[in-house]
């Protein structure tokens, strides 16, 4: 019986209509258009995409219907979709217009009856939890929402049995302070929220190459996310949208 | 030929539709997303997607009238019907999920993935890319590769004790069935609208049918 294959997935940040890319979730630095960008990614024959819109929430504006149907007739791969999605009206039409899931991370401390409520109405596996830590000052870890901006009081782990008691499908975890510093995972923080959940998690936060994607499926996530190690090239970060190649996973996955 | 085509996605409130017409407009075939009866009267393609629940999914179809005319075009007519995700499991007699009865176009029961011991817990639901394979030669099979992969996500399986039913193997675990055919009826676990070339070809096969 041959071997599961690795989920490895592409975190794509929308601000307005154009792709960036953030450090420590700042800084953002522009990347080029998401539906090219999708294009690309269907030659290279991605696994799936996350696409985070980071402007919606800050700004309290709702998610680019438009722009979200361009992208997702394009996409010949799973498409997941997050950022100010706080009522079902809004999640379903993303739906309809060719996303599969919906990732939630704000909203699981704003609207939580809202997140229990769309697990139920459009099934677990269509909502992904997503958290982002980053340390306190002599203070350990802790769960930030807003973009890093707003601190929750419950520790990391019983965040994310919170985020499975609402009833979702997947937890995104995300280091703050790894973001787009291709330093590496935390893999502490994905060992420790994997075996807290019985859900799937996906590592997020620091990925540095393509062989250093596996340090996160060892540490016990389902799947390997990043961000910078899919659109940078080198030590002067210049553009370049890469993936690894189905042969080539074989060989260090 | 093409142009006598008419193909519907069966809207009964459950799934991702949108994927399937842009994955259709993608394979240039015009479709009709539509929930009236009339217009899945007329159809020559019917493709019954879905996610979420089996019984929300049965109660859906039930509550739009829409149980007649489908099995009407299925059993009596006999055209092309395409099952996919929830959609498939619905083609079924029954699913562990649920308590009403399926669609029963398959003598097949919809099982949840269990893993007893001596087999590895694997997490569920299965999400991810997986190797399919054929069963055996077949309509919906040509030009799939031995290395295609298809994505899935599903906690659900279909479970038959007639292997002629199945066309399609996929493992999890165990080895399971990833799609299913009888004649006019295909059903696929995974989602073909998602799954890049082998997703194309797939729904080519089933066009040309």
């Amino acid at each position: 019986m041959f071997e599961t294959r690795k989920r490895i997935i592409p975190v794509l940040l929308l601000k307005g209509p154009g792709l960036v890319k953030t450090r420590r979730f700042r800084s953002p630095t522009y990347l080029g258009d998401p539906v090219n960008t999708v294009r690309i990614f269907n030659d290279m024959e991605v696994d799936e995409i996350v696409l985070l819109d980071i402007s919606v929430t800050p700004a309290r504006k709702s998610p680019q219907m438009y722009l979200l149907r361009d992208i997702a007739a394009e996409a010949l791969f799973p498409l997941s979709y997050g950022g100010g999605v706080t009522d079902l009206d809004v999640a379903a039409q993303i739906i309809e217009s060719g996303f599969e899931r919906i990732v939630v991370n704000t909203a699981c401390s704003t609207h939580p009856d809202f997140v229990a409520h769309m697990c139920n109405e459009l099934g677990s596996s269509t909502v992904v939890g997503s958290m982002d830590v980053k340390s306190r000052w002599l203070r350990g870890q802790s769960v930030f929402v807003s973009g890093g901006a707003t601190l929750v009081k419950p520790s990391v782990l019983d965040w994310a049995k919170r985020l499975e008691d609402l009833g979702v499908g997947e937890i995104m975890v995300n280091a703050i302070e790894r973001d787009g510093e291709m330093i590496g995972y935390d893999l502490d923080l994905i060992r420790q929220v994997s075996n807290a959940v019985s859900v799937p998690v996906i590592a997020c936060g620091g990925a540095q190459s393509f062989p250093d994607l596996t340090t996160a499926f060892t540490a016990g996530a389902s799947a390997a996310a990043g961000g910078a190690v899919f659109v940078f090239k080198g030590k002067h970060r210049g553009v370049l949208i890469q993936y690894p190649r189905q042969s080539d996973r074989n060989e260090f996955l | 030929m093409s142009s006598s085509r008419r193909i519907c996605i069966v809207d009964y409130g459950q799934g991702n539709l949108g994927s399937i017409r842009n994955m259709l407009a993608r394979v240039r075939a015009r479709c009709e997303v539509t929930s009236d009866a009339d217009d899945i009267g007329r159809a020559t393609h019917l493709i019954l997607p879905g996610v979420g629940s089996f019984d929300r999914g049965m109660q859906a179809i039930a509550d739009r009238g829409l149980r007649e005319v489908l099995d009407r075009k299925a059993l009596v007519e006999r055209i092309p019907v395409l099952g996919i995700c929830l959609g498939a499991q619905l083609m079924t007699q029954g699913s562990e999920e649920g308590t009403l009865a399926g669609l029963g176009w398959f003598r097949a029961e919809t099982k949840r993935f269990a893993f007893e011991p001596p087999l590895p817990k694997l997490p569920t639901p299965n999400i991810g890319w997986r190797h399919v394979r054929a069963a055996r030669p077949g309509t919906l099979v040509v030009g799939l590769e031995d290395e295609c992969q298809f994505y899935f996500v599903h906690s659900y399986f279909m479970a038959t004790d007639n292997t002629d039913f199945v066309a399609l193997q996929s493992d999890y675990g165990h080895e399971f069935a990833a799609g299913l055919q009888w004649h006019n009826l295909f059903s696929a676990q995974f989602h073909p609208e998602k799954s890049h070339r082998f997703g194309i070809q797939f729904f080519k096969n089933f066009l040309n049918v």
